[in-house]
């Protein structure tokens, strides 16, 4: 449609609406009472739009839209004429997410505790799982809610979009104004947004019980919901896929609790052609370039932590730094996504109350956002991604009447809302000619005289004496005044006074504590006395004076650094350095050329390009290694770290769908203590709750890089299988989920790979109403070869079982993994090709490992296993050379051999070997500089090089230490100084995150 | 009833394998010639003499220069190149009285109750457990075994690691109460936070009036009816029993140390992550630290990453008397090697013998007959072929206990010869 043609159409509908008969389908009790609402706004500043100002200007409304705004428009005869001179008009705000008038989810019956639910319990023809809940209308459930309305226009709202949020698919989200009238006329638009989230909410149903489990489960609806409407409807009615069908079109937002789960939706919505709008969590500056890369917008929240109470220094250590930094920096959170362009909008959500709104939009602007941006963010960009900028979001002609009326630029320091206009009605919440009372007063009660003081919201106080001040009670409305207050702070009885509101000078009559009647007045002294903020403020306003003072308000305000990540031992800018050259080095090269004694490694771009002796080449940094020992880094076969929210998807025998690679943490300091430790690879696997666990992740530590960043390039898939008594859930009384033996393990793969072929052979028909299942499909990865196993296990027979099933099966088993009684069929290992993955020398904890032997991986190693010592603890991976050596000690393998056992073999048995486990021209540079033999108890890995970059360094992070130190004082210091100034304060408290093992299987979804 | 066929089967399982009998008493004189000792108290001597008679140490001297009359021992054992090292000792462990951590049936540590200082943990102690020769066999000699799980444990008692029963194995009994002090901090791992522990104060009024109760009743002359638990409190007030009190805070650990003072008593702390902050208050109050493990995780996040590694000689620097512990069972036997660790982080080697020896008699109040090679003490040594901090060369070879030579077969080293040989055999 052309301009002109959408100009005149909207024209035509703006006058026909004035003049159609207002209909509605309820009957009415009396005469016909509808009115036009026709106003005229004069001599106002009006905003039409965020960025379109018009001073001194007239707005005409009628029927509840806007019909004109300008300068010099002719006041139309039978308009109710409202002067606003000095006076404000904004479009009023939208807010996109919001829980308001749907009535809180009810949480469903939990099964017994620890018993599994498997279906949905959700009676009618829905979906399985219980946390999807696409069919639920918000606007069908809509009511309207007048407290809660008053207490967003009071921060001047007058659309919300409000949905309720419970569950991972939560169905739609409605468009509602803010008014009191009937649902009817307050539902702007049904449908306008699919909500989503990583949160199982109130569903009682098991699954998905770890993040990685949620986003499998997204991932099959999308292909379910695919399925279903092409051909699948066939098969069932389901009327949740059918729902999911219907909103998918719609704008869907994301629910994220931190900007690394921000990341991991957009990735996931990619996947499926969708661009979600992210709800934030407030420390998406902490992210900022991979999130602006995701193209997502944002709705974003104004909560600015509090500072800690740090006054006690002991208590201050639970506080980390990345706290504390992210309370001086959460402020310029808005700022930061304004600045690099990312479109957002703002909500109100998370405020403990609505009035702190403004105080804090407002902290946002001190902080950098510029108030266009804060203006559009909160009108034109919410209005735009719900696709209604015709309707609100903007004063022009045709759109709703929404808008408020402020004293001032409403981003000013002492702005208040006079009214609230929704569709046309208004709600008032300072009267226009409400009299500004703020200053000091010398009140007469009798032959008393106080001073009385009045602040900028008309509380009011009289002093004592200059330490003590008393709470005045007071009520104003047109133009009457009521005070009560004691005289003294001992007296409990009240001075109760009445009277009339004049200029300057207020009297009337009351009664004393006695209970006598006096006469009483106030006249005006002058303004208030100003705070020591407010002078300094003010100052810095002040134009040519106090230049040097200004200085030093501006040096006061110095913010600290984002960090990457953003926490203690975070870097400000990575290392980009990956060309250097060792000298005179002990060389432990893994390959044929062995132990090689005064060495030089050149590295250059990230790779070792030359071994040899006296190499002198210049190129990159030198550093002298005489005396120490150069290996390539440690790579740990199993490992938990860096595991966001779950290391199990717990709930059913195979979740082959679910991977770690969904929820790798960027942010875990132990990447960073392992690379102390000389570790550069790890694979994430998951736990062993479930005979046919979740894909791993294959990891370099990449300390500082976003988690996608850390994944190993070009590795192949891993899956986890798991045996014994983890998965029969042997620790558990009620265990209910077969199996509860080993005999029934074996079963659960016979079944599965039986399945899979079956599976594999239905999908090569590529037959219509076929349905794609994410975990049948890894599993025929396996069948495939392109995705590898490793096995945790422990005792023989369950080893050998596994071998049986896999060669019948005609698949492989790659790791046996922990494998404490490899040793006792390492032959039957060997001549399967499987390798063995174990504990140097951890036994007894649990049943199945009583035969477990320190010697299992000497035993292993001589049958020819491709044996490897792993940690599955965040603590041992610290010094896995000390486990390797272990080997050398019960069963004496030599100290080359048992240097693979962390390096090479681990490198082979991940099939990553051809790039990392030895030191050899072409390969990775991820290089350890040692004091000492690396084997050696007494050896500290001294440098950490992963592709070259020296990521750890055992004499920088001595200064490292240093800043910490440094930088924890600064904001204690100004965390302090804030609580001096009045500035609210909560307890100290710490974050921790989980160190995970194999067998951590507490549900993470619930919120 | 299947609960109950498993520990059937274990038990079963495991009386199979053979267990080696305990060491007869020491018969005639035995000298140890040539290899390095590792005194305990710091020194060290190079090429040293050291012989023994009914379980006592005669000499302990450099052996350059003296001519050994070979003839007037029973035995002769030329250790040159090899080191010799007293019995480290393991405190604070539950071994003997957990076999399979994860199996209940197998645990007796945990007694029910808060307040349970009559509780004795040599009674449950298990000189059979299949772990203690594994734990033996890399030179832990000797063990303080304690209960655990309530806030007054228990009480702890000195064992040495050959025996038949329990009565051969006390070496020092009832020593000691454990205490678990109130935590001033409570993690939820599902918020992830740190935050105060609201019942705190309660807490710690709890065990303030318990002491208070239980000091005026061992003060008490005309008692009219006996209190098992106060009875066993008698010794904390007359100096016959220490105090352990388990907490890793600083805070909490000059609290407790204040707290404990009104009693006349000075606690021996447990734990003691955070105990290098307040080294000095430690070193005037003469408080000793039972330190917690050296090879865990730091505290927070803006913590040293090394923290844990340096904490020994933190505490060796500022002049505390300190000692190695893990509280673990199986994982024991790894003590020595968590010592090592603390070597390459600056812990000079001796004090880390010593950490492992002497300073642990010391604090377990049994350093006149155990701790060091000192004459007239225990012959309770070991002889290693490398270095016994570091696993990379460390191989007991012979151990003593009060002059027995004790098996050093284990368990784990029959079933590595069982399948050594199957695979040998099919070659």
């Amino acid at each position: 449609m052309s301009k002109t043609k959408l100009l005149f159409l909207t024209l035509v509908l703006t006058f026909l609406g004035q003049n159609l008969l207002a209909q509605v389908t309820f009957q009415r009790n009396g005469v016909y009472d509808e009115r036009e609402g026709f106003y005229a706004f004069t001599n106002a500043t009006i905003f039409k739009s965020y960025n379109e100002k018009v001073e001194n200007a007239t707005m005409i409304i009628k029927d509840g839209r806007v019909q004109t705004i300008g300068q010099k428009i002719p006041i139309p005869a039978g308009a109710v004429v409202v002067d606003l001179k000095g006076k404000f008009i904004y479009p009023s705000f939208i807010d996109l997410y919001s829980s308001y008038g749907l009535p809180e989810a009810k949480r469903a019956e939990r099964s017994f505790r620890r018993t599994q639910q498997f279906n949905s319990k959700k009676e009618g023809a829905y979906g399985w799982n219980q946390a999807l809940k696409p069919e639920f209308r918000a606007h069908e459930n809509f009511t309207t809610d007048e407290k809660a309305a008053k207490g967003y226009r009071g921060a001047g709202f007058g659309t919300v979009m409000t949905h309720q949020a419970d569950g991972i698919s939560r169905g739609t989200a409605t468009l509602v104004v803010l008014g009191e009238d009937r649902e009817h006329q307050m539902i702007l638009k049904e449908k306008t947004a699919h909500m989503l989230s990583f949160k199982k909410g109130t569903s009682p149903q098991s699954y998905p019980g770890s993040l990685m489990g949620g986003i499998a489960l997204l991932r099959q609806t999308y292909m379910d919901a695919n399925w279903y409407k092409n051909g699948g409807k066939n098969e069932e009615l389901n009327l949740s896929l059918e729902a999911w069908n219907e909103i998918n079109s719609l704008p869907a937002v994301f629910d994220i609790r931190g900007k690394l789960e921000g990341l991991r939706a957009a990735k996931l919505g990619k996947e499926f052609g969708k661009t979600y709008i992210l709800k934030g969590n407030g420390d998406e500056y902490q992210r900022l370039n991979e999130l602006k890369a995701t193209g997502c917008s944002m709705i974003l929240p104004v909560k600015f932590p509090d500072a800690f109470d740090v006054e006690d220094p002991y208590d201050a250590m639970l506080v980390s730094l990345a706290q504390m930094k992210h309370w001086e920096l959460a402020p310029t959170n808005l700022s930061r996504i304004a600045n690099a362009g990312i479109e957002f909008t703002l909500t109100t959500d998370g405020l403990d109350k609505k009035s702190e709104f403004l105080k804090s939009v407002k902290k946002a602007i001190k902080h950098g956002l510029s108030e266009e941006a804060a203006l559009k963010a909160l009108t034109h960009t919410p209005a735009k991604m719900m696709g209604m900028s015709n309707q609100i979001g903007s004063l022009k002609s045709g759109n709703l009447a929404n808008f408020i009326i402020t004293s001032e630029n409403v981003f000013g320091e002492k702005a208040k809302i006079h009214h609230n206009w929704v569709k046309g009605k208004p709600f008032v919440l300072k009267k226009l000619d409400e009299a500004d009372l703020e200053g000091n007063y010398s009140l007469k009660v009798g032959n008393q005289t106080f001073k009385l003081m009045v602040d900028d919201n008309n509380k009011m106080k009289v002093e004592e004496n200059d330490s003590t001040k008393i709470d005045v009670k007071s009520s104003i409305s047109n133009g009457l005044i009521t005070l009560t207050f004691s005289p003294t702070k001992k007296e409990t009885n009240l001075f109760r006074l009445s009277g009339t509101i004049g200029k300057k000078e207020w009297s009337g009559n009351g009664t004393l504590i006695d209970g006598t009647w006096t006469s009483w007045s106030a006249k005006y002294e002058g303004a208030p006395e100003k705070k020591d903020g407010d002078k300094k403020a003010d100052k810095k306003k002040g134009k040519g004076k106090g230049k040097g003072k200004k200085d030093k308000v501006a040096s006061d305000d110095k913010l600290g650094d984002v960090i990457y990540p953003f926490m203690a031992h975070g870097y400000k800018e990575r290392p980009t350095e990956n060309n250097y050259l060792i000298k005179n080095a002990t060389v432990w090269t893994n390959e044929k050329s062995g132990i090689l004694e005064n060495t030089d490694v050149l590295v250059r771009n990230g790779k070792v390009v030359e071994i040899g002796k006296n190499i002198n080449k210049d190129v990159g940094t030198r550093i002298d290694g005489t005396g120490m020992h150069l290996t390539c880094g440690v790579i740990d076969e199993h490992s938990h770290i860096a595991i966001s929210r779950g290391v199990n998807e717990c709930t059913e025998v195979s979740t082959a769908e679910v991977s770690i690679a969904d929820v790798v943490d960027s942010e875990d300091i132990d990447i960073y203590r392992q690379l102390a430790g000389g570790v550069t690879t790890s694979q994430l696997l998951h736990g062993s709750c479930n005979p046919i666990g979740g894909q791993s992740a294959i990891i370099k530590l990449r300390w500082g890089f976003s988690p996608e960043e850390m994944k190993f390039e070009g590795a192949p898939g891993f899956i986890k299988f798991a045996l014994g008594e983890n998965v029969k859930k042997s620790r558990s009384s009620t265990n209910n989920r077969f199996p509860d033996t080993r005999m029934g393990v074996e079963q659960v793969y016979r079944d599965y790979f039986t399945r899979a072929k079956e599976y594999k052979i239905a999908s090569q028909r590529k037959e219509a109403g076929f349905r794609r299942d994410l975990d049948l499909e890894t599993v025929v990865q396996i069948l495939d070869g392109e995705r590898h196993i490793s096995c945790h296990s422990y005792v023989q027979s369950e080893i050998n079982m596994l071998m049986h099933v896999a060669d019948e099966m005609d698949f492989k088993v790659n790791t046996f993994t922990h494998i404490l009684e490899g040793y006792k069929v390492a032959d039957k290992m060997a001549k399967h090709g499987a390798g063995g993955s174990t504990f140097s020398d951890w036994w007894a904890y649990k049943y199945e490992v009583v035969d477990a032997i320190p010697y299992n991986a000497a035993l292993m190693h001589e049958q020819g296993v491709t044996t490897a010592i792993n940690s599955d603890d965040a603590e041992m991976a610290r010094r896995l050379n000390q486990e390797a050596a272990k080997a050398v000690m019960y069963g004496g393998v030599s100290e080359e051999d048992a240097w693979k056992f962390v390096t090479l073999n681990p490198a082979k048995l991940l099939h990553i070997d051809h790039k990392v486990g030895s030191i050899k021209e072409g390969k990775d540079a991820d290089l350890v500089l040692w004091n000492d033999n690396p084997l050696s108890v007494y050896a500290r890995a001294e440098m950490t090089f992963v592709d070259g970059l020296k990521l750890f360094d055992r004499k920088l992070d001595v200064e490292i230490r240093k800043e910490i130190a440094a930088e924890r004082n600064r904001l204690i210091q100004k965390m302090l100084a804030d609580k001096k100034g009045g500035g609210k304060t909560r307890p100290a408290r710490g974050k921790k995150s989980r160190h995970y093992h194999c067998d951590d299987s507490e549900d993470e979804m619930i919120d | 009833m299947k609960f109950l066929n498993i520990i059937l089967f274990m038990c079963l399982a495991w009386s199979l394998t053979a267990q080696a009998a305990p060491a007869p008493p020491q018969k005639g004189k035995i000298a140890i010639l040539g290899a390095t000792a590792h005194v305990g108290n710091g020194k060290v001597i190079a090429n040293s003499l050291i012989t023994f008679e009914n379980g006592k140490l005669l000499a302990v001297e450099d052996a350059t220069g003296i001519r050994l009359d070979r003839n007037s021992f029973t035995k002769v054992i030329d250790a040159n190149g090899k080191h010799i090292y007293p019995g480290f000792i393991a405190p604070n462990t539950s071994l003997g009285l957990v076999e399979v951590e994860a199996v209940r049936a197998t645990r007796d540590d945990r007694e029910i109750g808060n307040m349970n200082p009559h509780i004795r943990a040599i009674i449950a102690y298990n000189t059979d457990s299949k772990v203690t020769p594994t734990i033996r066999s890399n030179g832990m000699l000797m063990a303080q075994i304690i209960p655990s799980g309530g806030r007054i444990d228990g009480q702890s008692s000195v064992v040495q690691l050959d025996a038949w029963n329990w009565e051969d194995a006390a070496y020092k009994m009832d020593e000691g109460i454990y205490v678990s002090y109130p935590s001033m901090v409570s993690w939820s791992w599902r918020t992830r936070t740190i935050s105060k522990n609201k019942n705190y104060g309660k807490q710690l009024q709890e065990v303030e009036d318990y002491f208070t109760e239980a000091h005026a009743y061992s003060k008490n002359k005309k008692l009219s009816s006996k209190n098992l638990k106060f009875e066993a409190m008698r010794g904390l007030f007359d100096g016959s029993k220490n105090l352990y009190v388990k907490t890793n805070a600083a805070k909490s650990i000059m609290e407790a140390v204040l707290l404990f003072k009104k009693f006349n008593i000075t606690p021996v702390i447990v734990g003691g992550g955070e105990s290098w902050m307040i080294a000095d208050f430690l070193k005037s109050n003469n408080v000793p630290v039972m330190l917690s493990k050296v090879h865990d995780l730091p505290d927070h996040e803006d913590s040293d990453i090394d923290q844990p590694f340096k904490t020994p000689r933190m505490l060796q620097e500022a002049g505390v008397l300190w000692c190695f512990q893990m509280n673990e069972v199986a994982q024991s036997r790894n003590l020595p090697f968590q010592a090592g660790h603390a070597v390459g982080f600056g812990l000079d080697k001796e004090d880390a013998v010593s950490g492992l020896t002497l300073n642990t008699a010391k604090i377990l109040g049994i350093d006149k007959t155990a701790g060091s090679l000192e004459v007239g003490k225990d012959a309770t040594l070991f002889i290693s072929s490398g270095d016994a901090l570091d696993m990379r060369t460390n191989h007991v070879e012979t151990a003593f206990i009060q002059g027995r030579e004790v098996s050093l077969k284990t368990k784990q080293k029959d079933l590595y010869e069982k399948f050594k040989s199957k695979y040998e055999n099919q070659k």
